[in-house]
Order: structure tokens, then sequence, then C-alpha cells
């Protein structure tokens, strides 16, 4: 297994305890922009479009790439705009 | 090189910092804008570090930032808060299907020639990228009224899937040992088939847990992907997201008492199994005027929002209500079950987007001690969540999970449009109950009227 593979399981795996420790005490009220939230940042995957784009070689990669970037880009502009508008919403009591 | 990583490792802080702060009503929205700024890091980066390489491709990344964009800002500027469940399926599609695509680029340029550990990562990002798109957008039309929300029994059931798993597996096999890239097309169309029909065999009740667990995939989707082209801001972005929809993905089930392969297996609803017989026993229909009488004369009065809410767009005629209540010297609050609606937190964000102070919305653990000393309970588009029998009766389907004990209420008027029972085919006893109080309406007009009546008292 090369060294990078390796590094690479590193991180995942203490990526996603990080993730399961900052989760777990979310208010119930706050599910659905945490969820849209998240979501957005699974569009990092962005990235990875954009590095696959960069080197295409022949029709059929040209047409996955375009796709993967629109896709991706779809994931991040939108997850990331319609939780914003969720959480304008949550509004705390006004003082009376 | 070094900086580049450097860089990614930033984004991967903002993301954690926006994750935490998502966590608090407080600091979520902050949360939401550092995560963006750390996606916007990262993608600088990478672009960054394209404009010296030659012969980039450069009018693909453009085009496809532009058209992407544009349709990600008209979905999410557009979407009405009611349709929020089917848009986050949607975008949890897109995103799983971009990272097989990525993966797909990858066979193509080298010919499905990797090294064993990187050909595994390249089946899995195929797999379930293909299942979390094809699946996200059989989601995307149940919840849009596109398909039926029931589930859709296979041939064989549940080992209709199981043999399209087993087959996914085989071809993921042949394709790491072989390096073959027809394998991996052929894993591509297996996993569409299998994320079409395991989504069309589970109801629209349970898609809170099946949001929550593509959600998870479409992580793990990401991370994978990073595997392939060897890039850490996917790994640590993916992981981060397939941790935080797994635990939501656990807390629904948990929700229903169930375990997430009955969920995904079970095909629930599509067996009639209602042990409850509801015979002869007449309902206590009652007016508006009814109604508004039992609310006037209450101290507390607490609402249970249920899907039927949602269908109705009834989230300002409830506020419009608590609003009146409240004017009279009435407490009202909300008691919200963790799966009411279609995804977790649905309720919450339709009550919010009504100007309903996050405060007042209680969850399980809360609003159940308070409701036997609520005067009036007014359930409004809920059933299964509600439902004694989950509590009382061994033989129920839903037996065992966890309700909002309304029945404890010295009165419970419970808005619906007819008798007909919840997804499940389960009759509810509580409609027939003594101090239950049927009005049969749409949620919306039910409530206006209730408004009405209550202003001529």
């Amino acid at each position: 297994m090369s060294e990078m593979f390796v590094q690479g399981i590193v991180v995942f795996v203490l990526a996603a305890f990080v993730g399961f420790e900052v989760i777990s005490k979310v208010p119930q009220t706050l599910h659905t922009p945490l969820m849209s939230g998240a979501n957005a940042i699974s569009g990092i995957t962005i990235v990875g479009a954009i590095i696959a784009a960069a080197s295409t070689d022949g029709t059929a990669s040209v047409i996955l790439a375009l796709l993967a970037v629109i896709f991706a880009t779809i994931n991040v502009i939108g997850g990331f705009l319609v939780t914003d508008r969720m959480l304008e919403m949550f509004k705390p009591k006004k003082k009376q | 090189m070094t900086w580049t990583t450097l860089l990614y490792l930033l984004a991967g802080v903002l993301f954690i910092l926006g994750l935490r702060g998502l966590g608090g009503p407080r600091t979520a929205r902050r949360g939401n804008l550092t995560a963006a700024i750390g996606m916007l890091v990262a993608v600088l980066v990478t672009v960054f570090n394209l404009i010296d390489e030659p012969g980039v491709a450069w009018w693909i990344i453009v085009v496809g930032l532009i058209i992407g964009g544009a349709i990600g800002a008209a979905l999410a500027l557009r979407v009405q808060m009611t349709a929020m469940p089917q848009l986050v399926a949607a975008f949890n599609g897109f995103g799983g299907g971009a990272s097989a695509l990525i993966a797909a680029t990858e066979i193509l340029a080298t010919d499905g020639a990797f090294a064993t550990e990187t050909a595994v990562t390249v089946a899995l990002s195929i797999a379930i990228g293909v299942v979390t798109f094809s699946g996200s957008f059989v989601a995307y039309g149940k919840l849009q009224g596109l398909i039926t929300g029931r589930p859709v029994a296979l041939p064989g059931g549940p080992w209709f899937n199981a043999v399209l798993a087993v087959i996914a597996v085989g071809l993921g096999i042949w394709a790491v040992a072989a390096g073959e890239p027809l394998a991996y097309w052929l894993l591509a169309g297996v996993t569409f088939i299998l994320g079409i029909t395991a989504v069309m065999a589970i109801g629209g009740a349970d898609m809170p847990v099946v949001i929550s667990l593509l959600n998870s995939f479409s992580g793990v989707a990401a991370a994978m992907a990073g595997f392939v082209i060897g890039n850490q801001a996917l790994i640590i972005g993916g992981a981060l997201v397939g941790a935080a929809g797994l635990i939501l993905t656990v807390q629904m089930s948990e929700a229903m008492n169930r375990s997430l392969a009955n969920v995904l297996f079970a095909g629930f609803g599509t067996e009639g199994g209602a042990a409850f017989e509801a015979g002869d026993r007449s309902v206590n229909s009652a007016s508006p005027d009814d109604v508004a009488i039992s609310l006037a004369y209450a101290e507390n009065v607490m609402v249970v929002p249920g899907y039927g809410l949602a269908v109705a767009q009834a989230q300002h005629a409830v506020r419009d209500l608590a609003t009146a209540l409240e004017q009279r010297g009435i407490n009202v609050e909300y008691a919200i079950h963790p799966v009411a609606g279609r995804m977790p937190g649905h309720m919450n964000v339709l009550l919010a987007e009504a100007d309903v102070p996050y405060e007042q919305l209680l969850d399980l653990d809360h609003s159940n001690p308070k409701l036997p000393n609520t005067d009036v309970v007014l359930v409004v588009g809920a059933n299964d969540v509600v439902n004694p029998s989950a509590r009382d009766d061994s033989g129920s389907p839903i037996y065992g999970m966890p309700i909002l004990e309304v029945d404890k209420a010295r009165t419970a008027v419970v808005l619906k449009r007819s008798l007909s029972p919840g997804f499940a085919g389960i009759d509810n006893p509580l409609f027939y109950e003594d101090g239950t109080m049927m009005l049969f309406a749409d949620a919306k007009s039910g409530l206006e009227d209730v408004i009405a009546a209550l202003g001529q008292l």
C-alpha cells in the first residue's frame, strides 16, 4: 500500500471521529439545517471534479467531467444558500 | 504541494468549526458561513494549482461552475420550506453523482489499471455514489408526489435487493481483481438499479431515515473519491459528513424503535397488521366553534404538528392561532416528534418560517412530562406519532415506538381530513377516546375556521 493511501486512511478515520464528536449533541430544532449544511460540505467533491476536468482526454471524459463539475457545484452553491435561508428564520423569542 | 496540503487542512478545520457552529441556534448561521468559506478556500487552492499546468481544459471548469451555480442558486432561493426534504434529497443525489463521475473519469484515464487499494476505492466511489444518486432521486420523486409514497413491493421482496447487492459485490471484486473497465460500468448499472429499487420499497413516513442515510452516503462517496485522486480535502470533508449523516440516521431509527435494517428492508406498511379494531365505537366529531371554546378556556395548549401540516402549508395558520391564544393569556407550546414530517427537523423549519420562536418548540423528552398538565393538545396532521397503540398494544406494528402521549392531556383535538389511518395502515385508538375531539378539515382551512370562531367569543 502506498504511503499516501495509508495517510488517507489515517485522515479519514480521525475526521470521522471528529464528525461524531462534533455532531452528537445537536438539538432537534437544527436537524434540517445541520443536514443541509453537512450536505453542502459533502460538495467538497467539487475539488475532485475540477481536478478531473483539468486533464480530460476524449469526448466521453469531457462529458463525465463536465457533469461532475455541474453536479458538485449545484450541491455546494444550493446547499450553502438554502441552509442560510433556513437559518435566517430561526429566531429567539423577541424581548417584550 | 506543501502549501496545497496545508490550505486543504485549513478548509477541513473550517468545516469542523462550521459543523460545530451548526449545533447551536445562535451560532448556526455563522457556522454555515464558516463552512462555506472553507469550501471557497478549497476551490481557490485547487484552481490556483492548475494555473501553471499546461493544457488545462478551463472551459469545462468555467462552464460547469456557471451552470451548476445557476441551477443550485435557483433551486435554493425558490424552494418552499415545505418542499425542503425533497430539495435536500436532490442535493444529496447530485453530490453522490459527482463523486461517482470523478471515479469514472479516472477509469477512462487509466483504462482500469489501478493499484489494488486504489481500485477498491474506485469501486466504492462508483457503487456508493451511484446508489446515492439514483436513490436520492427516487426519494425526491416520492416526496414531491411524482411517484407513490407507499412502499412498492418488489418481486421476491427484500431478496430482490439482496441479490442485486451480491451481484454488485461480485462485479466489484471482478473490477478490482482484473482491472477491467467493463466490470466498473456494469457495477454502475447494477447499483443504479439497486438505488431505485431499495428506495421504492420504503414508505414515505420512513423518509427521515432514508434521507439521513443518503446524506451519510454522499459524504462517504466524496471521501472514497478523495482516495481515488489522492486528495485529502475530499477525505476530510467526506468523512465528516459521513459521520454526521450516520448519527442522524441512527437517531431517526431509534425514534421509531426500529433497526436501520428493518427500515431499509422490511417494506413497512405493505403488510396489513392492524391489531386495533375500532368496531362500532364512535368518534366525537367537533365543529370549529367547539374547538374554539375549549381552547378559549384553556391555560396550557400544546400543538403537535405532523406531515399534514406541511402538506396543507398550515404553518402560518398555526402561528396565527397561537398568537390569538397568547393574546388571551394562554400559554402555547409545540411538541415535536423526531420523525414528524419527512426529514429530521422538518416541522421545526416550517414553524421557524412562520416566526415561531425556537424556545417554544419542545422535543419528545421535554413535551411528554408536560402533557398531563396540558388542557388542550391540538394535533395538526399527525397520526402515528401520537398513536397510543405504540405504547399499549404489543400486537401493533408500531409497538415500542416512542410517542407523544397526547391521550394524557385533558382534551385532545385532532385536526385531520378524515379517519383514514396513517401510512402504515394502523388505526388510531386516540380518535375514539372520550377526551378526544375530531375536527375533520384540511389543516389550514380548519385552523382558519377555529381562529374565526375564536374571534366571535
